[in-house]
């Protein structure tokens, strides 16, 4: 279904003047059970449809359903969106929407200061103020004076929105969010028609609930309309974005998408063996309702068995891909080793989360670098990708499963949950233009010689000669014991030892004769060279136009291909008298940087489980430049 | 000998055969072997390139996929397709390979350690799964490519060398377990009896579904004659019951006892005497694995040992669920990878 950006139906109705601005960014928050994921996606969506440039940032709990009203069950949404192209999904919010006392408690720290709080005054009871242990309530206290304040009666006016419907108690409340939207709509001038669509397909089989949804939301619209709110109503215009048609994504479903298209574009079986695990489930449950694909998803017994499914299918020819988070790779590790060893194609996801051990599930971080890079036995190199943005991710694994078949090879790609769970307008790629594939075992089969040897190698890549079972006369025999050059039997000789090595290790260098160089952002060349990798990048690249506006001068290079780097980064790196490297991590990167080129890299380090700051950052690298 | 067992599967319908008829040697690569003289393994690998070539499936449409172990050193010596892959993780290694091929012949080569200590968990999954992989477990009883430690399915008090004063764990019965998953097929076999291994080979390989054998094999230098008791020439007829798919469960030098019902399992009666009438058939096809627990319980030197196929059962393999469901979902719905990159909803920028 198409649909086309169309005049928001609630403007020119209200006496209320509007305001424009450029960027605005609201946050939802409120229990775990109050549906504030679903009114944020919602409002992206509308968002979408109005033309807006826009990022998203789904926080919650790992506690499916904490106790309700604790500090501990809070949910939380953030949208940032603009008249203009944006990177992240804002830092502080200008509006924060609590639909409860522990929501205000956990999110109000982040609102920028005079910042529009909308709470949803009927759950500011006594027991809720306890449980978010407020010692008074901070609606009547003065503590909030420093905001601005629509206090709703969101609960009830919902339930009295959808009074005659003979709803049970507990259903009519949980209309609130559709309430608690419609007035945000109203606030940020959002056209209510492509939710009313929503509703319609999703609940449309429920007539009931769908009624109460649409009535809630326009409830809520109609009380933004007619309630007295000064300096509320505002308008951000349309971004101009680069023509074309649009749709939303997330780095999950960019993930599935490319996985789906590579399969495509190579002609392979996609064979998804994976263990669910936050935050790299939804990949699994995606690609398992594509079976109409040819998709073989498999939801294995554990981590190991997912990647030996996965091995197994690349080993018959398929392309055989696993995915799974930090600790999943932990388990995985043995068996990766084993396609490294066998040097067979392979692609591993990793959708990173904090750690260490089970650490926080649901939260972000970069921290899994050294573990793909070096977390196995032996002299074990393999090729490592980053994606640097939701829609990155699609063109990432592309290029992942480009690599492991050219260079027949295990390939990591890593992902995080930030990239997994945040949304943004995504130019809809056009297969058509996508560059082919090659898979060249299909030539290998047909031109293979009477005396196939498994570990010929080819000339420029160095990939060894994969041909899957099935082929009369080219029997042969591989594993994980160390393989002789060239035959590819059992050997145990110093010398050959020394030589595979080396080989193994040379050909995941040549990787970077066939990737794109590592392009700056800036000046050449000069005082302060800002390196970044992965989901980073739209923090950094708005921390760094930033402080360019502030008077400084610095470059920026940002990394997609971790191992090996790009054949021109060791110069890069030494063209700048300083280079700071921000992580989500205490330094990995910059481990790597300082020990393959002795530059004294900076860091700039948090590990908070959020996304980077911007505006953090930005601070930094001014300091850095004034330094 | 030939086993009475359920009709046989077509395996051609599957899997391509040989062009013309193949021998033993064309199944044998050309690796020296390289296990210990005496090694029961040798006679498993003759018996299983006799069996293969019996079958005349082609050596191209079979892989070999071992774990670690003595007996995962099988594949080099198949002149067939072969990865000798990590500790205990073949089944999933295996699952994928069979999944993603439905035309290859599969097979898993294992050993008590590799199967039931480090990769217990995929063999209960794989053969829950029904994944049609046939998996052959050479049970030795002992670690013998680390130099002698007790294994899974050494006995209580065993004295090895990671037990110099006695093991202090119970072993496991890999018929029990391997019924206890569900298993579609379950036989046991031993390294001394060619006839009867080849003929058991032969069978788990026609079988449409997971396969799992239980190969009861000597290590003559860790763990010399852990069998003996019961496999020994002139002590079989007496101490194994070789057991037969509608045959009655006669064991014995002139099948002079039978196995029947008691009030706690199973107990031998005299096939000449008064309880002649209660000795059981064996019905491998049995639906319920109740009789075939019991099979897999009889124990030396109280009962007689249990060889063949104790069942055999047909359901839709893993892969024939998941190819089906690619059907009809095809058939069903669009598949169109342009329709999918738009999602559910676009909007044009202008």
């Amino acid at each position: 279904m198409t649909t086309t950006s169309t005049q928001a139906n609630g403007s020119g109705n209200t006496s209320a003047p509007i305001q424009e601005r450029d960027r605005v960014t609201v946050r939802f928050a409120g229990d775990s059970g109050d549906g504030m994921q679903l009114a944020g996606n919602r409002f992206a969506d509308a968002t979408a449809v109005f033309g807006n440039d826009f990022s998203t940032l789904p926080d919650f709990p790992a506690e499916i359903r904490a106790p309700a009203g604790s500090l501990a069950g809070v949910s939380s949404f953030q949208i940032s969106f603009s008249k203009h192209q944006i990177f992240t999904p804002g830092d502080e919010p200008d509006t924060l929407v609590a639909m409860n006392p522990a929501a205000l408690k956990s999110h109000l720290s982040a609102l920028t200061k005079g910042g529009l709080l909308v709470v949803n005054e009927d759950a500011f009871t006594s027991g809720n103020l306890k449980k978010a242990n407020y010692p008074s309530n901070p609606l009547s206290d003065g503590s909030l004076d420093g905001y601005r304040i629509i206090k709703a009666p969101i609960t009830t006016a919902a339930v009295a929105a959808v009074d005659d419907l003979g709803l049970s108690n507990q259903n009519a409340e949980r209309t609130k969010n559709f309430f608690a939207l419609g007035l945000v709509y109203w606030l940020y001038d959002r056209d209510l028609q492509p939710t009313l669509d929503w509703i319609e397909d999703r609940f449309g089989r429920l007539p009931n609930i769908a009624e109460a949804n649409r009535r809630a939301l326009y409830a809520g619209h109609a009380y933004g309309e007619t309630t007295e709110i000064a300096d509320a109503h505002v308008r951000v215009p349309p971004a101009v974005l680069k023509p074309g048609e649009y749709r939303t994504i997330t780095g999950n479903q960019a993930l599935v998408l490319g996985l789906i298209t590579a399969a495509h574009l190579t002609d392979l079986e996609l064979f998804y063996g994976s263990y669910p695990i936050t935050p790299a489930s939804d990949v699994l449950v995606e690609l398992a309702a594509l079976r109409e694909y040819g998709v073989r998803t498999f939801q294995a017994e554990d981590e190991i068995s997912a990647v030996g499914t996965a091995i197994g299918a690349s080993y018959g020819g398929a392309l055989g891909v696993t995915g799974t988070s930090g600790p999943g790779i932990a388990l995985k590790s043995e068996a990766i080793n084993l396609a490294v060893m066998t040097e067979l194609p392979l692609i591993v996801l990793d959708v990173q989360r904090s750690g260490p051990s089970t650490g926080m599930p649901t939260k972000t971080e970069q921290t899994d670098l050294l573990q793909v890079m070096f977390g196995r036995n032996g002299e074990s190199p393999l090729c490592v990708l980053a994606a640097k943005s939701p829609g990155d991710c699609f063109y990432m694994v592309l290029e992942a499963v480009r690599l492991a078949y050219q260079f027949v090879t295990p390939v990591v790609l890593l992902s995080d949950t930030y990239l997994a769970n945040t949304a943004e307008p995504w130019p809809v790629p056009d297969l058509n233009q996508l560059d082919p594939i090659d898979v060249p075992y299909r030539r290998l089969e047909q031109t293979a010689p009477e005396d196939f040897q498994p570990y010929v190698r080819d000339p420029d890549t160095l990939a060894r000669m994969f041909v899957p079972p099935g082929h009369a006369g080219l029997q042969h025999r591989i594993g994980g014991l160390e393989k002789s050059d060239i035959s590819g039997d059992v050997a145990y000789s110093p010398e050959n030892h020394q030589r595979m090595t080396n080989l193994r290790a040379e050909k995941i260098q040549r990787i970077a004769n066939f990737i794109p160089e590592v392009e700056i952002d800036g000046p050449e060349s000069g005082d302060l060279l800002v390196l970044s990798w992965g989901s980073t990048y739209g923090a950094v690249f708005t921390a760094v136009n930033d402080a360019r506006e502030a008077g400084h001068e610095v470059a920026h290079a940002h990394l997609q291909y971790l191992n090996p780097f790009p054949r021109n980064l060791g110069d890069v790196v030494s063209r700048y008298k300083k280079v700071l490297i921000p992580e989500a991590n205490t330094g990995q990167l910059r481990m790597l940087i300082r020990a393959n080129f002795l530059v004294d890299a900076k860091g700039y380090n948090e590990v908070t489980g959020q996304p980077l700051s911007a505006r953090q950052l930005t601070d930094a690298i001014i300091q850095l430049s004034n330094d | 000998m030939v086993l009475q067992t359920p009709p046989l599967e077509p395996v051609e319908s599957i899997i391509p055969l040989a062009e013309e008829d193949l021998n033993r040697k064309d199944y044998a690569s050309d690796v020296d072997t390289r296990w210990c003289p005496g090694c029961g393994d040798y006679s498993i690998l003759a018996q299983m390139q006799r069996g293969l070539s019996n079958l005349n499936v082609a050596p191209e449409k079979m892989v070999f996929v071992s774990g670690i172990g003595c007996s995962s050193r099988f594949p080099y010596y198949m002149n067939t397709y072969g990865m000798h892959s990590i500790h205990g993780r073949a089944p999933t290694i295996a699952s994928g390979l069979k999944l993603s091929r439905p035309d290859l012949m599969v097979f898993v080569i294992t050993g008590d350690g590799d199967a039931l200590s480090i990769g217990g968990n995929h063999l209960l999954h794989v053969l829950r799964r029904n994944v049609d992989v046939k998996i052959f477990l050479f049970n030795n009883r002992i670690y013998g490519l680390t130099k002698g430690q007790y294994s899974p399915t050494s006995e209580l008090g065993k004295v090895t060398k990671s037990s110099p004063v006695g093991t202090t764990e119970r072993p496991l019965n890999p018929l029990s377990v391997a019924l206890a998953s569900e298993a579609t097929f379950v036989a046991r076999s031993f390294d001394t009896d060619p006839q009867h291994l080849t003929a058991t080979i032969e069978r788990a390989a026609r079988h449409h579904g997971a396969a799992f054998v239980e190969i009861l094999q000597n290590c003559n230098i860790f763990n010399d004659r852990a069998f003996a008791d019961y496999t020994d020439r002139n002590v079989r007829d007496e101490r194994l019951l070789y057991l037969e798919h509608g045959q009655p469960m006669l064991f014995g030098e002139n099948k002079n006892k039978g196995l029947a019902v008691s009030a706690t399992g199973l107990r031998v009666v005299d096939a000449d005497g008064p309880d002649a009438g209660l000795i059981l058939t064996h019905d491998a096809t049995r639906p319920a694995p109740d009789v075939h627990q019991l099979l897999a319980r009889c124990a030396y030197p109280e009962m007689p040992v249990p060889m063949g196929v104790i069942r055999q059962v047909t359901t839709p393999t893993y892969g024939d669920y998941l190819d089906s469901q690619i059907e009809v979902q095809k058939f069903k719905n669009r598949h169109d990878v342009t329709q999918l990159l738009r999602g559910r909803s676009t909007w044009q920028v202008e």
